[in-house]
């Protein structure tokens, strides 16, 4: 019969632990490359998601900035940027929890995990994807801030260690993102999370001072992992902040270690847990 | 032991989905299915035919029994099942943003062939499944029918051991099914073991050697589909009376052909008689009403429905249950 001509041969047995990771790199770059032909093919919601945040910037800066009162006498710009880098990186969470989300309801989760493929290599090129992803949207939300007179003062060490920080906050957003994506009924609960991303960016120090807030607020916003890592890049930067004076804005750096390396902790294990509990 | 002979055997099997309702999902299931054969798992919806698909594909963990799949066992050799398996599950599980052509590349890649084998692949796979003017169409604009082919398409690349199929043409339209039927036909004849779940009784007829009948997590019966047919009485005899006939003396008409108990549902006018010699029992039947000058609306021969087979295996407690709903 013509049609089997080229009918391959599975490779079959346990092979060596070189073998396999071989193959776990080979699978995580077809993951990953998914993605990417996603975005050549449907360029609009990616598009879409790297410019959304660009349209927040010009609104608050534009329309509310000449409202807020800004340290140092700085622009609201220049406050305001730092901020917008790690909201962006919290937008990333529901690229990945939609992604994830689909692949589950569509049937695509359950035909990889039938396939003899690494299952690390779903994890891992969703994650390799995703980090693309944020990379390329802060970069134009870089691109953007410089346009609008935004500046780094510091060396090119400490905005390249500020640059860090924002990945690695968008590295533990990833693991929420799959958890999320995974313990998610459907599509609509994406929904959900979609709203309520907003509350979770204003509660912080991003916008506005937290000590304008009730105070209560105000103790919130600044335990908030988005105001660790934006507090301790506008420090990496030299753009101006609000100095709230307690225990956890004067120690931002170190918390824009810890807020994500504890997210991570909790968040990567119950993921992989709840991936393998799939099948129960 | 003797699970070798089997391209798919599961003994005892029991599944409770954690948190679910207090009826086993599966409760004592057995399957035994010959290397080579296509092997129909017909029920209705909630009989547990998408948990044995699950489980036997490695998706799912049973609570209890054993089951093995092409000589290895589903629990303690999951790799090499899946080795071995090909999945086409309920949703036509293929990227939809991509086209046709990708998502086999893809799907090749992750079977481990080179990037040239993969592409050759997915152009034969293509043309096997008639999908090749498809081009740059992403699949979310494929008809129901081209994406389960392509889902089969997907499933096929490394020609797997043991296809499980799981209800291929539901939601599809008759012209979606026949293709797919087709797909399945041509199949066969590579000489891999298929299982297909289904929820009817044709296309099991149509596509298995041997069928399997589950209902609450067991099978309740199994055997060829003739075999099957003959322990159900064969066909039935539909008649259709007109409005203000006599129901006992149709009754008393046809009771010497039925093979088994008649349904009289006296509010449609209609009654079925299960026989076995079609023609004849039809004959016998047409002669007797226009010798008694009984008008009928119509007068037909059907196979039974899987309703009929269901209400037969299951005895008269659940026949007026079901009676009630047909009517």
């Amino acid at each position: 019969m013509n049609s089997t001509l080229h009918t391959p041969e599975r490779v079959t047995g346990t092979s060596s632990p070189l073998v396999r990771l071989s193959w776990t790199i080979a699978d995580t770059w077809t993951i990953t490359r998914r993605d990417l032909y996603h975005w050549r093919l449907q360029p609009g919601p990616v598009i879409v998601g790297w410019v959304f945040p660009v349209m927040i910037v010009l609104m608050f800066g534009l329309f509310f900035g000449g409202a807020i009162r800004v340290p140092d006498n700085g622009g609201y710009f220049s406050v305001l940027l730092p901020g917008m880098f790690a909201t962006t990186m919290l937008f990333g969470l529901e690229t990945t929890m939609i992604t994830v989300t689909t692949d589950a309801s569509k049937g695509v989760t359950d035909r990889f995990r039938s396939l003899p493929m690494s299952t690390l290599a779903v994890v891992l090129g969703r994650c390799i994807a995703d980090m693309l992803n944020s990379l390329v949207g802060l970069a134009i939300m870089i691109a953007a801030g410089l346009l609008l007179g935004w500046r780094w003062h510091g060396g090119l060490d400490a905005a390249l260690s500020a640059i860090g920080l924002l990945l690695l906050l968008r590295f533990a957003l990833l693991w929420i993102g799959i958890f999320m994506g995974l313990v998610a009924k459907g599509p609509e609960s994406v929904t959900a999370v979609q709203i309520l991303v907003w509350p979770l960016s204003f509660l912080s120090n991003v916008f506005v001072d937290p000590s304008t807030m009730p105070s209560w607020l105000g103790v919130i916003a600044q335990w908030n992992p988005l105001s660790a890592t934006t507090s301790a890049i506008r420090q990496l930067f030299l753009n101006p902040g609000w100095q709230a004076g307690s225990w956890v804005s004067e120690h931002a750096l170190l918390m824009a270690l810890v807020w994500p390396m504890l997210l991570v902790a909790v968040f990567l294990p119950l993921s992989v847990r709840t991936y393998r509990r799939l099948n129960r | 032991m003797e699970s070798r002979a089997f391209a798919i055997a599961a003994h005892g099997v029991r599944k409770q989905y954690a948190g679910a309702k207090k009826r086993a999902a599966l409760n004592g299931f057995d399957l035994e299915v010959r290397p080579g054969s296509v092997c129909g798992l017909l029920g209705p919806n909630g009989a547990g035919k998408t948990t044995v698909v699950k489980i036997l594909s490695t998706l799912l963990q049973l609570d209890d029994g054993q089951a093995s799949v092409a000589g290895f066992d589903v629990t303690t050799q999951a790799r090499q099942v899946r080795e071995h398996i090909g999945l086409v599950s309920q949703h036509a599980a293929v990227d939809e943003i991509l086209p046709a052509r990708q998502n086999l590349i893809m799907f090749g890649q992750l079977n481990h062939l080179s990037s040239r084998q993969a592409k050759l692949r997915a152009d034969e796979l293509l043309d096997q499944f008639a999908l090749t003017d498809t081009g740059k169409t992403p699949v979310s604009k494929f008809s129901g029918g081209m994406r389960r082919r392509l889902d089969l398409a997907a499933s096929l690349i490394v020609l797997p051991s043991v296809l499980f199929v799981d209800e291929p043409t539901t939601g599809l339209d008759p012209s979606g099914r026949r293709e797919v039927w087709t797909a399945i036909r041509s199949l066969v004849a590579t000489g891999t073991t298929v299982l297909l779940t289904t929820q009817y009784l044709e296309e099991a007829d149509q596509l298995a050697h041997r069928i399997s009948m589950l209902k609450d997590g067991r099978v309740i019966a199994e055997g060829t589909p003739d075999e099957l047919k003959s322990a159900l009485g064969g066909d039935w005899l539909d008649l259709a009376l007109s409005i203000g006939s006599d129901i006992d003396a149709v009754t008393q008409i046809v009771q010497p052909v039925a093979t088994g108990s008649i349904h009289i549902d006296s509010e449609a006018n209609r009654i079925s008689v299960p026989v076995i010699d079609r023609t004849r029992a039809l004959i016998t039947v047409a002669t007797a009403l226009s010798e008694a000058r009984i008008e009928l609306e119509d007068i037909s021969l059907r196979r039974p429905t899987l309703d009929e087979v269901f209400l037969h295996l299951t005895g008269p407690s659940e026949t007026k249950n079901s009676q009630e709903v047909a009517s």
